[in-house]
């Protein structure tokens, strides 16, 4: 190491929106305030995926580990940990179950001992606005194997016997998608990066952008010269500016250091990448919609074959892969396919990032090797359910995937498991339900989503989804019948085989995984007009009971001012007028507000 | 109501060197619509009929693509745009009722603009910030783990 001493700030957007940057400048400032600049690097990094515990600081060569640090603890965390050599212990991470004293560095905390990363292993590591960084760590190595040192038919190859599948939802080989490119005869092909992160709970595309954005710029080449492409498009939310400005700090540099641009390291090979916005449109993320969006049409798919791979943007053949399937790549080049292969199960190599969020004690961007059980990743990295409370399920694949239930947290977790259990890997979004989440609730909200997001060209997902959505708002309102499930499941099958794109095929799977697993719900709904979570709001009531003393705590709190009684005197809620948001029964400390 | 015959107006210069700049690439109109967006915060309906004329593309066709993505407005944001975070995640951690606790504090809806034209609400699908669910963004400032009560302090912030 150059330096004796590395501080590294976490720049991702978490931690960034709770003033990272703030922080770094005062440690900065700090280091030249004790005179110790010169044998202290501070850096801001990509995220470390701990986001719940942000802004987070690690300490090297030590790893200490410092949480929810604020940017007036920078001069105490110069002065001691620095100068002194002593940690800040009341910064350290704890242990939430608090048996032990602080836990001193990265190596002993849970969250991140059963983590494999690959993807993400510049991420918290480096500084994404300086080139040199990625390329210290071996970044452009694999380019410039495949610019002099092994031909197209090699790095096919290496991808074929690496077993990696797309990681933005489907599975699909990559090395299948580019030796179809790569043989289809077109006087110009193209390269696209599906940055378009639309499944709401996952944000890993977005970390690697701002963590390791190189690695993606460095695959999109790879992919140019392999297939024999000279333009690369990444098309990107609107919504990530973070993301968009390191991307073309990125871009710029690459192409001041002659990795990218015409006549790359002198090889005679030409390759440009623009960045493309896209403005908000989910169907987006299906390949043949953000073809169309990046020909500056509306974001409607259309059938398939012909396949992108063959005829895709403007009708030339192109590569569409996701952000972290191309992050995969440099890595797969430079040490081979075999050592990729070497993690995961038979048929998933590698690794896989997913969104750990909902109800779990350490939520986060996590890495894991394929084939990792559900329970190692709730109960060993996500430090189980919080207050208490009893696990329900974990939706994955978004609103295109399904539950799984405790009986399955053995199952080992990849690509074709998650499909057998009926949800599917999607991009990595893993939400953790608890009982207090109602499955019909949830299954409405996603629902939502996708009649929401239909483009509303084709009918089955047009008129089916609303349909979906209409019944299970009558069943939510307490006004479902048997007879509606019925049709739920006949809407289901129709949209599953006759809608154009994924969007429509996968909207249903929610219904379906729930029907199967929370069949009792559904029926506690329309049979008992009950919703056993309590979430179903128009099912609910709140009553005062005989536990009231009347310290008006509730009345105050009402929003809507429907709580009557004289002090000290029992209190009554005007049910016409109440809202069911809850807050009197969180507010009352006698426990004397009940839902029924 | 039937809406007037838009009117050619002049552009900012960013705004016209952007246009310069991407008339001829390919697929340009998204993200010229972007820099609109991005210079007057909506897209004016004169603006929309002049960049039509500059990029030769009929304004029908720009209407299409603008009402298609949800990220383009049509109509004038207020000062301050309230953004709350329905993105799973934050469903499941109460974004529903931050959401509900702003449209009371504000007195509009969801999409709506307070008549002082200080504040637009809107809820939006997935910050990507899931770690710190249930969160709002208030302009580029984002609020995370936030509780119901503390909505009012945040919004007199910015009054």
């Amino acid at each position: 190491m150059r330096y004796k001493n590395y501080v590294l700030i976490c720049g991702g957007t978490a931690c960034e929106s709770s003033k990272a940057d703030e922080i770094y400048r005062n440690i900065q400032k700090e280091l030249e305030a004790n005179n110790v600049h010169g044998e202290t690097q501070a850096l801001k990094t990509g995220c470390f995926g701990f986001c719940e515990k942000g802004p987070i600081v690690k300490m090297l060569p030590d790893e200490s580990f410092y949480v929810h640090v604020k940017p007036e603890d920078a001069k105490e965390l110069v002065e001691e940990h620095i100068v002194k050599g002593r940690r800040v212990t009341r910064l350290l991470y704890n242990k939430p179950d608090c048996t032990t004293s602080a836990v001193a560095s990265v190596d002993d905390i849970d969250f991140y001992k059963k983590q494999v990363r690959v993807v993400l292993r510049n991420c918290g590591f480096i500084d994404p606005e300086d080139i040199n960084e990625y390329i210290a760590r071996d970044g452009y190595v694999a380019l410039e194997k495949v610019l002099f040192d092994i031909s197209a038919d090699d790095v096919i190859k290496e991808l074929e016997t690496s077993g990696l599948r797309g990681r933005g939802g489907a599975g699909f080989p990559t090395w299948r998608k580019w030796m179809f490119t790569k043989n289809t005869e077109s006087d110009q092909k193209f390269i696209v990066c599906n940055a378009d992160e639309g499944d709401p709970g996952a944000y890993m595309d977005r970390s690697i952008l701002e963590g390791d954005p190189h690695a993606v710029l460095e695959a999109m080449t790879i992919a140019g010269k392999t297939v024999g492409a000279s333009r690369g498009y990444i098309y990107i939310r609107a919504e990530y500016p973070l993301a968009i400005h390191r991307l073309e700090i990125a871009i710029k540099q690459a192409k001041e250091g002659g990795l990218l641009g015409d006549n790359i390291l002198e090889s005679g090979f030409n390759f440009n990448i623009e960045i493309r916005l896209g403005a908000g449109a989910f169907v987006c993320g299906e390949e043949t919609a953000l073809l169309a969006s990046l020909e500056g049409k509306r974001g409607m798919p259309i059938p398939r074959p012909p396949f992108p791979a063959v005829k895709g943007l403007w009708g030339k053949p192109t590569i569409i892969n996701n952000v972290e399937t191309y992050a995969n790549i440099p890595a797969i080049i430079r040490n081979g396919g075999a050592s990729f292969a070497a993690k995961g199960t038979e048929a998933s190599k590698g690794t896989k990032v997913f969104a750990l969020t909902g109800k779990i004690a350490n939520s986060g961007l996590i890495e894991v090797p394929m084939g990792i059980t559900l329970r190692e990743i709730v109960y060993e990295i996500g430090g189980g359910i919080p207050n208490g409370k009893k696990f329900k399920a974990v939706q994955t694949g978004g609103p295109s995937g399904g539950m799984i239930t405790s009986e399955f947290l053995d199952a080992p977790i990849d690509f074709d498991n998650l499909t057998k259990l009926g949800s599917m890997m999607g991009s990595g979004g893993m939400i953790v339900m608890d009982e207090d989440d109602c499955a019909v609730d949830v299954t409405k909200f996603y629902l939502e989503f996708t009649v929401e997001e239909s483009c509303g060209k084709c009918t089955p997902c047009r008129i089916g989804g609303a349909q979906l959505y209409h019944y299970l708002e009558k069943i939510t309102n307490g006004e479902g019948t048997m007879e509606d499930i019925e049709s739920m499941r006949k809407i289901s099958r129709a949209m599953q085989k006759a809608s154009l794109c994924a969007l429509g095929q996968t909207a249903p799977n929610p219904i379906i995984s729930t029907l199967k697993f929370f069949e009792d719900e559904y029926l506690a709904h329309i049979k008992d007009r009950k919703c056993p979570a309590g979430k179903c709001q128009k099912m609910i009531r709140y009553v005062i009971n005989e536990k009231c003393i009347g310290c008006t705590a509730c009345v105050r709190k009402c929003p809507v001012n429907c709580i009557t009684g004289e002090k000290k005197q029992m209190h009554v809620i005007d049910q016409a007028a109440c809202v069911k948001c809850g807050e009197c029964e969180r507010v009352c400390k006698f426990a004397a507000i009940v839902k029924n | 109501m039937a809406e007037s015959m838009p009117v050619l107006t002049e552009l900012t210069p960013e705004l016209e060197s952007f246009i310069e700049e991407w008339k001829d690439k390919p697929g340009n109109l998204v993200m010229v619509l972007h820099k609109v967006q991005q210079v007057y915060r909506y897209i004016p309906r004169d603006v929309a009929f002049t960049v039509s004329r500059k990029l030769g593309i009929p304004l029908a066709k720009i209407y299409g693509v603008m009402t298609f993505y949800h990220y383009f407005k049509l109509e004038k944001p207020g000062e301050h745009m309230i953004s709350v975070c329905m993105g799973t995640a934050c469903y499941l951690k109460g974004g529903d009722k931050l959401l509900a606790e702003l449209q009371r504090l504000l007195n509009i809806g969801v999409n709506g603009t307070t008549e002082d034209g200080k504040f637009s609400l809107q809820s939006v699908r997935c910050v990507g910030c899931c770690g710190l669910a249930p969160l709002i963004t208030v302009g580029p400032d984002v609020y995370g783990c936030l509780p119901t009560d503390k909505v009012a302090g945040i919004v007199d912030k910015y009054r």
